[in-house]
Formats: C-alpha cells, structure tokens, sequence
C-alpha cells in the first residue's frame, strides 16, 4: 500500500505540474507564427487571478451552477490518481480501476454539461449538445483502447495495463488515442481553444457564464485532464519496461514533452474541422483503437 | 409602354438636371422600374426626396452590360403605393427605408420593419421572424459581441445546429450621416463622407468628390484622378489581406492568420507614406487630390510594395495548400447565382457567385477610363469562392497598381472647383474594396444639397449573408460572415 506521503506528493504533482501543458502548448503555436507569446506559467498566473475574484451568479441558477464544476474538478483529480505515474505507480490500485477511471470521466463531463444548462443560455446549450454528442464517439474509442491494452496484457488494473509495450498495435493505439486526446480536451481540429466566437466553440461555450473560483477551477481541471489523457498515451505506447526507475521516468517526461509539443504543432498548421466532420475524424480513431484490439486478440495469441 | 415611360440615360459620375429627370405618377413609376428590372437592370439606389407636403421616390438603376445608368422618378405623394418588392426583391430595403424616412408605406411588402430608426437607446428592430416547433430553438447573439466589432443583432432560428432562418437588425450605429449633409456642403462635410465607413474611407471619399466636380461640370485634374485609382487599390489591398488573415483566424489556421494581420499593417503605412493616415483621410478631396506620390516617393513605394505582395503572396498559399483550410471553406455558406442577382450582391460577394459586377469594368470612370483592372470573379457562391475571389483581387490590384506606378500622369493635383450647378442630380459610382459605393446627391436653386443618398455596398449585401445562412450548420455563422466582412456603420449611416 502506498503510503500517505506518496499520496500526497501524487496529489501534488498532479495540481501542480497540470497547468504547464497549456502554457507549452500556447509557446509552440507562437513559436511556428512567429511571435512571443504568452508566458508558460501564463495559466497559473489566470488561476491565481481568478481564484482572487468574486463569482457573477445567474439569478436563475440552482446550486447546481457551482457545484457542477466542483464535483467534475474532484471526479478529474480522482481519475488522476488512479492513472499510474510510471515506475511509480498509481496512488490507488485495484482490479478493475480503468473502468473507475472511464467513469469517472465521464461524471465529469456530465456535471460540466449540467451546469452549463442551469443558465438558460441557448449557446451554453448548444455547447453542452455537442459536447455528449462527440463525448459518444469518443468514448467508443476509448474503450476500444482500453480493451485492447487488457486484452494484449491479460488484466484489468491500470498499473499491469500500461505498464508494458503495447506490441505491434502500438501505432494504431498512439493514433487513436492522440485523436482521442485532441477531441476530449477540445484542441483543434475538434475545437478551438482561441476563438471568441460563441457560435463555434464547443467547451467553452460551456463555461461562458463561469466566472472566478468556479472558473479556475474549470480550467484547472481541464489541464488535469489533458495531462491524465498525455500520460495514458505515452504509457500506453512507450516500451518502459527494462529502463531503471530514473531513466522511465525521464522517458515519461520526455513522452509527454513530446505530445505536448505535438499537440501545438497540429494547433498550429492545420484548420478546424467542420461539425459535420468531426464524427467521420472520431470514427477512424475509434477504428484504429477497434484495429489495435484485433492486433492484441489474435497477433498476441 | 410607351416611350413615356423610359428612364433618362446618364454615365457613370455625370449630372443632369433634376427636370430632365423623367416624372410619372407613382403607380407608372412602379411599373416601369419593374420593366427595367425585367431587363436585366440593377438597384443602386431608391430614395424619397421631399417636395412640398409630398414625396418623391427616386430610383438610380444600372445596365451594367451597356455601361449605363438609368434615372426616374415619381411625382410627389403622400400615402401608399404598389411595392416593388413584391417582384423585385432587392428593393426590400430601400423601401423599408423609405417608409421609415418618409412614411410612404409599400403595400404587398412582405416584410415591412424599420430599418435604423431609433428606439430608446437602440434601434426599433420589431418582430422577428419565427419558427415554431418542438426542435426549434432561437439563439440571439448581440448587439454585444465577444470581439471588438461593431455592434448589429442576428437572430436565428435553429433546429438543432441546422439554421432555418437567419434575421439581421441593424441601426445600433446610426450617426444621421444623409440628414447632416441636407443644406450642404458644410465644413465638416468632407470628414464626415471619410468616416461613412472607415475602412472604406477613400471610395466614399473618392465618390464624394467625383459628384461635387460632376456638379461644378468639371473633372478633377488626370494626375489626381491617377493617384485616387491608386489609394482605392491601396485600400483594397488593406482590407483584403486583412480578411484572408480573419477568415484564417476563424478557422483556426494560425500561420495565415498571424502572416495577414501584420502585412495588412505594411499596406496601411504605404498609404499612410503619401498622406501620413493609414485609411486615407485627407488624401482624397473634391477638386483632386491633396497629397501627390512625388518619383522618390514612388520608389520607395514600390520597394516596400513589392516586399508586402510577395509576403501576402506566401501567406495566402500557405492557406490555399492547407486541404484542411480548403475542406472547410468549400460548400459552406452558399449563395446561388440567381439568388444573388435577385437580391442586387455587389462585390466580391456577387463576383464570388459568378456575376461579373464591378463598377471599375461596367461603369468606368476617372482613372479608370484609361487602366483597367481585370475582373475577379469565381464560380461556386461558398465561402471558399469568397476568398478566391479576394486572393485574386489582392494579385490583380498588386500588379495594377505597379503598372500605374510605373507611368504616372502628368500635370497639377488639384483644381478649383466652380460652385456646384443648381436643381441637378449627379450619380457617382466607386468599386470599393466591398463592392458598389452609391453616391447620389440632388441640389437645391441655391446649389446646395437638397437630398444626398449614400448607398454603402454592405447595404445591398447583408440580405446575402442571412440567404447564405439557410440550411446552413450555425457553427458556420462566424466564417460566412468573415467571408461577406460587411459594415455596419455603412449600412446605419
């Protein structure tokens, strides 16, 4: 059992390394336009703001408005530490936790949707339709993904899943799953994270009204969550399993570096897609996660 | 009919008298006009100008294939009379405007609402149109927007994101531009025909001009009349950039988009190098110019020229060779053919759709008498033949411009006007980077303005970003209006 310390360092790099990945993502993006950009620690510098700001509530909002972001930060932080930190483990282990994990996701996005409706808006709305509507799609391909790592590695525990190469299906599964990546942390081609224009967006749209602490913690929990989806693709990918624990460690750093990096560079030369052809995008990954599975059920036996 | 029944003829940035202005009642009115429009005539302006307890509806109409204009108008009256739009429908507007700014009520318009008129604090936008239905919802959005633009309210009417309709109310920027200039020209005149629409600052400013010397029955000197075919190009080149890099932004493409945003700067300073403000004011005046591009000043305008076009060249391939940017733009927002030319689209939007309607190629005046542009135009209607139509006009205003450049007009860049001619009506026509710029102004026995009409291009074209919108996915709202890039302020005047 890990111990309490352990836990709490888990928590802590979880709170506070989350917020990084946004900040080299934007340092990408305007490295290739050519500008300076935003500083790194640029998100921490918002929350820290926000967190100091008071919160314009709709007088037409239930308790609901508040509480959803709430409840959908704390399901986020638990999925987090579910997810193994390489050589290190998860700070919770058990059969059966990656379903824990997909669930609690998924409570996740349906507090956000639920308090993106309590305003009436019709664009939050609107936000919130698509948002499950491409969250089904996803979702598919996650759980593709995730029965092709317990398929190839014979268990259900998310620490003996990731823990060794994925073997021959490991390309299709780093396709899948960065698709997947880009499409549940709303990054272009699926969304736009930079637009101000309400009509387009999909998570954003969502948050219009959120405003101080709810806010930040919003967007604290949407960096977890891109880090939580970063960490299980590299894992999921890299072959870690003769390194010693120092240099796994560095390959998982390096991994996660190197989606982050990859992340802003698709941001940064490639258009959105259009609505009517995000299902077709979320398809094929669903399809490269399907193949994946084939190649771990009848290549692994 | 008979030959009682035929408008005047006039050119392009010519007068005539306002008693040769053939005068019918107004239900003969009506019909003749109907009768032009049947022949292929266009709307640029319809207008009410007052006359004793009554008022007269004036009617400027294009024959864009014979290169010529047409005039009528109807006696005075008060009352209501047969609407045109009810066969003609780009007089949808103009007669919502007349019945807001004289009271003369169109019977069998279909849609008769205010226009501008002020409410309180906003504009009195009326009813919207709605659909009704268990899946159909309403999303408004403005006059506040999340960017820094001008404020106009949309309203749509959605089942799930598919757009049924789109409706558009304008009026939030009505500044009283046409009633200010009425006893005119005052002092201010010429600041406030620059500020009609900013970014359109030297086609207003070069229309305005153009009618005061029709009026005066004189011509601006060649040497000024090159220099203003110059500044328009200028303009355009400014603005059309400046969409590229939007339309790049909206759909996230991050290199065209920041390449554009600078390089539309690099256009504004060459115009800013002759009259040292980057939209042109105080360039343009009536009589000629007030800023000449003396031949060191040329040179240094073609150097930085080239540097901006070969730049824009590059950023505007990177976002045609993108196929992602290219799957977006295609079969979004169309607008048909037929559509548009019903409607009156002047501009890239209506060149977008295939018509070839340029007031440089139809109606050619000043400079442009002399040097032509080619047309631009592009099959398609979408969003992606709107900007192919702006990214071929960027190529041809370019080269264009480097051909005048290297064989300036000679002589003197401004002339004293002689007092403008009494009881004329004078028409002058401008191709500004958005399309048709209308200007038509009437003089009183004094010489002074009794009525002046502005018609901004982006009044005639709003109507086709709300047809560009039916059936269409709402997420594509921000880039079919990005495409369009229409003024607000131009149309509330």
């Amino acid at each position: 059992m890990i111990s309490f310390l352990g836990f709490l360092l888990r928590l802590a790099f979880w709170l506070l390394v989350a917020p990084l990945l946004p900040g080299i993502i934007n340092k990408v993006k305007a490295w290739v336009a050519g500008r300076r950009g935003p500083p790194t620690l640029q998100l921490y510098y918002d929350l820290a703001k926000l967190w100091r700001k008071g919160v314009v509530l709709s007088t037409l909002a239930s308790p609901g408005f508040v509480a959803g972001p709430a409840v959908a930060w704390v399901a986020l932080i638990s999925a987090a530490m579910l997810m193994p930190l390489g050589a290190a483990g998860g700070a919770l282990s058990f059969r059966g936790d990656v379903l824990l994990l997909i669930y609690l996701l998924a409570l996740a996005r349906f507090c956000t949707a639920w308090a993106a409706m309590e305003t009436g808006s019709a664009f939050e709305g609107m936000g919130a339709a698509r948002e499950v509507s491409y969250a089904v799609l996803s979702e598919a391909a996650l759980f593709a993904a995730v029965l092709a790592l317990g398929i190839h590695t014979g268990s259900v525990s998310l620490v003996t899943m990731l823990s060794p190469m994925a073997g021959a299906g490991a390309l299709l599964l780093a396709a899948g799953l960065f698709t997947v990546l880009l499409a549940e942390n709303c990054r272009v081609p699926f969304d736009d994270p930079n637009t101000h224009l309400e009509l387009t967006m999909i998570h954003e749209v969502m948050v219009l009204d959120h405003s101080g602490p709810p806010l930040a913690v919003i967007l604290h929990g949407a960096s977890v969550k891109l880090l939580l989806f970063t960490l299980l693709l590299v894992q999921a990918v890299l072959p870690m399993g003769g390194l010693s624990s120092a240099g796994a460690a560095g390959a998982l750093a390096a991994g996660v570096l190197g989606v982050t990096v990859a992340v802003g560079l698709v941001e940064s030369l490639m258009a959105r897609l259009a609505f009517r052809r995000v299902p077709l995008l979320l398809t094929t990954a669903f399809l490269f996660c399907l193949f994946a599975l084939l190649m771990a059920w009848k290549g692994g036996a | 009919m008979s030959d009682s029944s035929s408008f005047a003829l006039l050119a392009n940035a010519t007068s005539l008298p306002w008693a040769e202005v053939p005068a019918w009642p107004v239900e003969e009115f009506v019909r003749a006009t109907g009768k032009e429009f049947s022949r292929g005539a266009r709307l640029c302006a319809l207008f009410g100008v007052p006359e004793g307890a009554g008022t007269g509806i004036v009617a400027v109409l294009a024959f864009d294939a014979d290169n010529t204009l047409a005039v009528a108008r109807s006696t005075a009256f008060s009352g209501s009379y047969p609407s045109i739009t009810a066969t003609h429908p780009q007089a949808h507007l103009f007669e919502r405007e007349i019945w807001e700014q004289h009271g003369l009520t169109p019977t069998g318009h279909p849609w008769l609402k205010p226009v501008r008129r002020g409410h309180g604090n906003a504009p009195a936008n009326g009813e919207f149109f709605r659909v009704s239905g268990r899946e159909v919802h309403e999303v408004a959005v403005g006059p506040v927007h999340a960017g820094i633009i001008e404020p106009g309210h949309f309203r749509f009417q959605c089942a799930g994101e598919e757009v049924l309709h789109l409706e558009i109310a304008l009026g939030y920027q009505h500044r009283g531009v046409e009633e200010a200039l009425v006893g005119g020209p005052h002092r201010a005149t010429m600041s406030q025909m620059e500020t009609v629409a900013g970014d359109t600052t030297i086609a207003h400013a070069t229309a305005y001009a153009t009618l005061m010397e029709s009026l005066s029955g004189t011509e601006a000197p060649l040497r000024a009349q090159w220099l203003r075919a110059i500044a328009l190009e200028l303009e355009r080149l400014a603005n059309h950039t400046g969409d590229m890099g939007a339309l790049a932004n909206d759909v996230a493409f991050l290199p065209t988009s920041s390449a554009c945003g600078k390089i539309r700067g690099d256009y504004l300073n060459l115009t800013a190098l002759v009259c040292g403000n980057r939209f042109g004011r105080g360039w343009v005046r009536p009589g000629g110019a007030r800023h000449d591009l003396e031949p060191e000043r040329i040179a240094r305008m073609l150097e930085r020229l080239e540097t901006a076009l070969s730049d824009t060249e590059q950023a505007v391939a990177w976002f045609w060779d993108a196929a992602s940017v290219r799957a977006r733009l295609e079969n979004v927002g169309t607008v048909f053919a037929a559509q548009a030319a019903e409607v009156g689209l002047v501009g890239p939007a209506a060149r977008a759709c295939g018509l070839v309607r340029d007031v440089r190629y139809d109606h050619p005046a000043g400079w442009h008498r002399f040097a032509q542009a080619p047309v631009a135009v592009w099959p398609g209607g979408d969003v992606f033949a709107r900007a192919r139509v702006r990214s071929l006009e960027i190529r041809r205003s370019g080269d264009y411009i480097r051909d005048q450049l290297a064989g300036p007009a000679d002589g003197g860049i401004r002339c004293a006007l002689p007092p403008p001619a009494s009881d004329t009506l004078a028409v002058a026509l401008v191709e500004g980077w958005r399309g048709e710029v209308c200007h038509v102004g009437l003089t009183d026995g004094k010489g002074c303005f009794r009525r002046y009409k502005i018609v901004d291009p982006s009044f005639h074209n709003w109507t086709g970003l709300a047809l560009a919108l039916r059936g269409a996915a709402i997420s594509d709202f921000p880039i079919c209006n990005k495409s369009f890039n229409l003024s607000y302020c131009g149309f509330d005047l």
